[in-house]
């Protein structure tokens, strides 16, 4: 078993080395045939290890020594435990899904052995991050997939920067930096975090840090948890480290489906999970990541519900979603977080690849306002993307319907009501813009036409590559039965009261009825055709929900603006007053004094044994000195 | 008696003297000649020390010191017939292209 | 006796060199000079160094100066020596400082006491064998390199004092090699 865990680990990176080679050279198809083989391969090691540990359980492997120094002791060792064969069956699903779709998706770009192996690196990275059995694994994981995320968000860096009214994501490239920055502001919160754990258990593997728990004082444990949240506040871009998400919407859309949606962005859910016996000692920080969850869930929810953006407009979705699973873990359901965590990365991985076929279809087109009508020529892709977006909606029976609704329940069940009631509200509004978008894309009249698009099918075997997902977002939520059986085995078990079990039945009626609600909304508004009421759109409420609360403005006036100024004053006045004026200084001293005694070199040798001399006579009563 | 002291002294004053030539004369050759006598002065000096505490080591010195000072001689000598073929003169006066 | 003889040769060694240094005449500074070096042998022999004497006087005086002498063929060595010395008092003050100091370090008591001796001459060998004796065995390794450092020396003389050693054929062109070599086999 020891070598299917390093088979599932390493061969994404050997993949991602392999493409590599080809970096700089014209497009290989061979890059992109070998990654995904080598992905399939780690995904056939992932199954197979999740059998294995379902039926034997917890895996336990140690590579090597890592960092030995006096008492510090962290080897590189890797867990494979019920949650983690659960991440990395994801994952790697996932992952060979988009490989294979990226094969067409980047068939014409230039990039094409460059973007294979960034994303193979990626899987690498994240691999690392789920598998590691202790933080300082996690974090090299943690900062490895936000290097590959930097490098796909801004994978198209050569565009050029245009204003936010053009382009709210204003290039990729800053958005590229946008997202590494916000990240690199929560990983020093973990960072805090870790340095707490190992300053108090002096280890930071997780047995031995969660065998601690009990033990260590209150205060400590909320300042290790809040930091710790912090850290998963950046990754899974929780309010207010969220804005990045949406704008790093600007990468290449697999990336998008991958990492943006799938995978990385669920790190965060990942370590508030994996850290819950932390968790559970720390009900108030608990409490506060589920309100934390659940405004961002309603917020992100809001901003979607106006924006025209393909692909932000799920990025929003993806906020949304994460905050419903954050929302879960804080409520102490932690099984029931990592559940969602799965149907929805398979639902939003199917919704974005689909979102690929349409921009594919309208040569990069991403106003939604200008598309409609697209089912008749792109079938399939309009089917997958319904049932994505049915699964969303949490409609019976697909992927979502029981994931989301154990959340609501759960909600329930803490006696949280305005958590409910909060979460209860935003699955009608998912369902209300995840069936604007279908209805604006796929039914209503042809205005594409208009704007003269010739949109196509993509190729036959990217629609064949996207079908297990499609499979997935449909069957994946029959198996929760299965799926309780066995992550309950490492998480805590979480039982409804018996009030509860009354209410399920009505609470299921009345969270169907607001996502049904919703789709019939939109599509009462939007199935026919687009009809823009300029009274709404220069409402105030519009303006604000489309300029996403004008928090990126904020941002840039508030926090950016001023430290470039600052940066500016701290460049003018101090570095170049200062600091060079005084190094300059020194190299002028020099300078004079080496042209005051170059006479000294004549060029008569006489001279210079003149001076040898003098040096020997001052030696001979240092020297004499020195006896004395 | 005549002591250690004096062979010492002897020796310093020897090698005072040649060290004068070589900051006097600008001459080659006898710039030459007075590394020879300071060379001397200090195989004097190491003759001295050597028979004065009864040990070889000082011997053994001045030996080598008389290797070097032949091979000196040889390659000096030859550069300095290099030299005034090629620019006829000896004098250091004559030679500043080091000038910095 | 010996006192008469240290004496008498300190001061004419001091005088010797004294005239070599000073002199403007190529010749006479280089007559006092090998005079200079013959006298100090005898300081040698005063000071039972006799092999050291006998080196003193072949090498320098039979091999050094016979190189010099020879040497001074290729220089127009008759007439004075026409420089500009230096000022006198920057020479005296160097000179007698340096002399001061050096006797000053070399009379101090310190030095001149309580020094172990590493290699004593052996009771019952002469001098020759007793330098032999050690040059040979713990001296051995930079006795060798002094032999190839004279073999080196005297290849390097050799070259640099030998005909058109002005001229490298290395640094030649083409052009300029075959005008050479042309000339050469005429």
């Amino acid at each position: 078993m020891e070598s299917l865990v390093y088979i599932a680990l390493f061969s994404p990176l050997v993949g991602s080395l392999f493409a590599a080679m080809f970096g700089m050279s014209p497009k290989k198809q061979i890059t992109g045939i070998v990654t995904s083989i080598l992905l399939f391969i780690s995904f056939l090691a992932s199954v197979n290890l999740l059998m294995y540990v379902w039926e034997n359980g917890p895996i336990h492997v140690k590579l090597m020594d890592w960092i030995v120094a006096g008492d510090m002791y962290i080897p590189f060792g890797f867990n494979v435990d019920q949650v983690t064969a659960v991440m990395m069956t994801v994952v790697t699903t996932v992952s060979t899904v988009v490989h294979i779709y990226s094969n067409g998706y980047m068939e014409h770009d230039k990039g094409f052995n460059r973007f294979f192996s960034y994303l193979s690196a990626f899987v690498f990275s994240m691999m690392v991050l789920v598998m590691s059995d202790n933080f300082l694994g996690l974090f090299i994981g943690w900062e490895g997939v936000g290097v590959c995320s930097w490098l796909l968000i801004g994978f198209w860096y050569h565009k050029e920067d245009v204003t936010r009214d053009v382009n709210p994501s204003i290039s990729p490239a800053w958005a590229a930096n946008e997202a590494f920055i916000m990240n690199r502001i929560a990983d020093l919160g973990m960072l805090v975090g870790i340095f707490l754990i190992y300053w108090n258990v002096g280890s930071l593997q997780y047995d031995e840090v969660f065998k601690a728990v009990p033990s260590m004082s209150h205060g400590l444990l909320v300042a290790i948890g809040i930091f710790l949240f912090i850290g998963a506040m950046g990754k899974s871009a929780q309010f207010p480290l969220h804005t990045w998400l949406a704008d790093a919407m600007e990468g290449p859309t697999p990336v998008s489906a991958l990492i943006h949606a799938a995978t990385m962005v669920t790190a965060g859910v990942y370590l508030v999970i994996r850290a819950n016996p932390l968790y559970s000692e720390i009900p108030e920080v608990s409490y506060f990541i589920a309100l934390v969850g659940t405004f961002v869930a309603i917020f992100a929810a809001s901003m979607a519900l106006v924006n025209r953006d393909l692909k932000r407009i799920i990025a929003y979705s993806t906020l949304s979603q994460l905050g419903y699973m954050f929302a879960a873990a804080g409520l102490g359901a932690y099984w029931v977080a990592l559940f969602h965590l799965a149907a929805h990365a398979f639902f939003k991985a199917l919704l974005f690849l689909g979102a690929g076929n349409v921009m594919h279809a309208m040569h990069d087109e991403l106003d939604i306002f200008k598309m409609g009508g697209l089912k008749k020529v792109m079938r399939w892709t309009y089917i997958y993307m319904g049932v994505a977006s049915l699964a969303l909606c949490g409609i019976w029976p697909l992927a979502g319907f029981f994931s989301k609704d154990t959340i609501l329940e759960v909600a329930f069940n803490e006696h949280t009501y305005i958590i409910w009631f909060v979460l209860w509200l935003t699955a009608g509004m998912t369902a209300f813009y995840s069936f604007r978008l279908v209805f604006l894309t796929f039914w209503s009249d042809e205005r594409y036409k208009k704007y003269g698009f010739h949109p196509h099918e993509v190729q036959n075997y990217v629609l064949w590559a996207m079908l297990p997902l499609g499979i997935l977002a449909i069957i994946f939520g029959w198996f929760k039965e299965d799926f309780v059986e066995f992550v309950i085995k490492l998480l805590p078990a979480y039982e409804m009261s018996e009030h509860t079990e009354h209410m399920v039945t009505t609470l299921t009626v009345l969270t169907m009825f607001i996502a049904l609600g919703g789709i019939w909304v939109a599509f009462k508004m939007y199935s026919e055709r687009l009809v823009r009421k300029e009274k709404v759109e220069n409402s105030r409420i519009y303006k604000i929900l489309s300029n996403q609360y004008y928090i990126p403005v904020f941002y840039e006036r508030a926090i950016s603006k001023p430290y470039a100024e600052l940066s500016d004053i701290a460049w003018k006045e101090v570095d170049m007053q200062v600091v060079d004026a005084t190094v300059d200084g020194i190299a002028h001293i020099i300078e004079d004094s080496g042209e005051a005694s170059v006479q000294v070199q004549s060029g008569n040798l006489s001279d210079y044994l003149n001076w040898m001399a003098i040096g020997v006579i001052l030696l001979t009563i240092l020297a004499a000195i020195a006896a004395l | 008696m005549i002591g250690l002291g004096h062979y010492l002294i002897l020796a310093s004053i020897l090698f005072a003297i040649g060290l004068v030539g070589v900051i006097r004369r600008k001459n080659l050759l006898m710039l030459f000649f007075a590394t020879e006598i300071m060379l001397n002065a200090a195989n004097v000096a190491f003759a001295a020390i050597s028979s004065y505490h009864n040990d070889l080591t000082g011997q053994m010195f001045a030996f080598f010191i008389v290797a070097v000072a032949a091979s000196e001689v040889a390659v000096g000598l030859g550069l300095l017939i290099l030299l005034y073929k090629k620019y006829g003169s000896l004098d250091l006066d004559d030679y500043t292209m080091l000038k910095g | 006796m010996e006192t008469f003889a240290f004496y008498f040769l300190a001061i004419s060694i001091t005088i010797l060199f004294t005239i070599t240094v000073w002199s403007k005449n190529i010749l006479n500074a280089m007559t006092a000079l090998a005079a200079g070096m013959i006298l100090i042998s005898g300081l040698f022999f005063i000071l039972r160094a006799d092999f050291l004497g006998v080196v003193q006087l072949i090498v320098y005086v039979g091999a050094v100066m016979a190189l010099y002498a020879f040497g001074m063929m290729f220089f127009d060595a008759t007439g004075t020596v026409k420089e500009k010395n230096r000022p006198n008092f920057t020479v005296l003050l160097l000179g007698v400082l340096t002399a001061v100091l050096l006797v000053g370090i070399f009379t101090a008591p310190t030095l001149i006491n309580g020094v172990p001796s590493f290699y004593p001459e052996m009771a019952g060998a002469t001098n020759p064998q007793a330098v032999g004796l050690v040059l040979f065995t713990k001296y051995l390794v930079p006795f060798e390199v002094a032999a190839i450092m004279l073999l080196v020396a005297m290849i390097a003389g050799i070259i640099l004092a030998g005909k058109k050693m002005d001229n490298s054929i290395s640094r030649m062109s083409e052009e300029e090699l075959k005008a050479q070599l042309e000339k050469d086999s005429k």
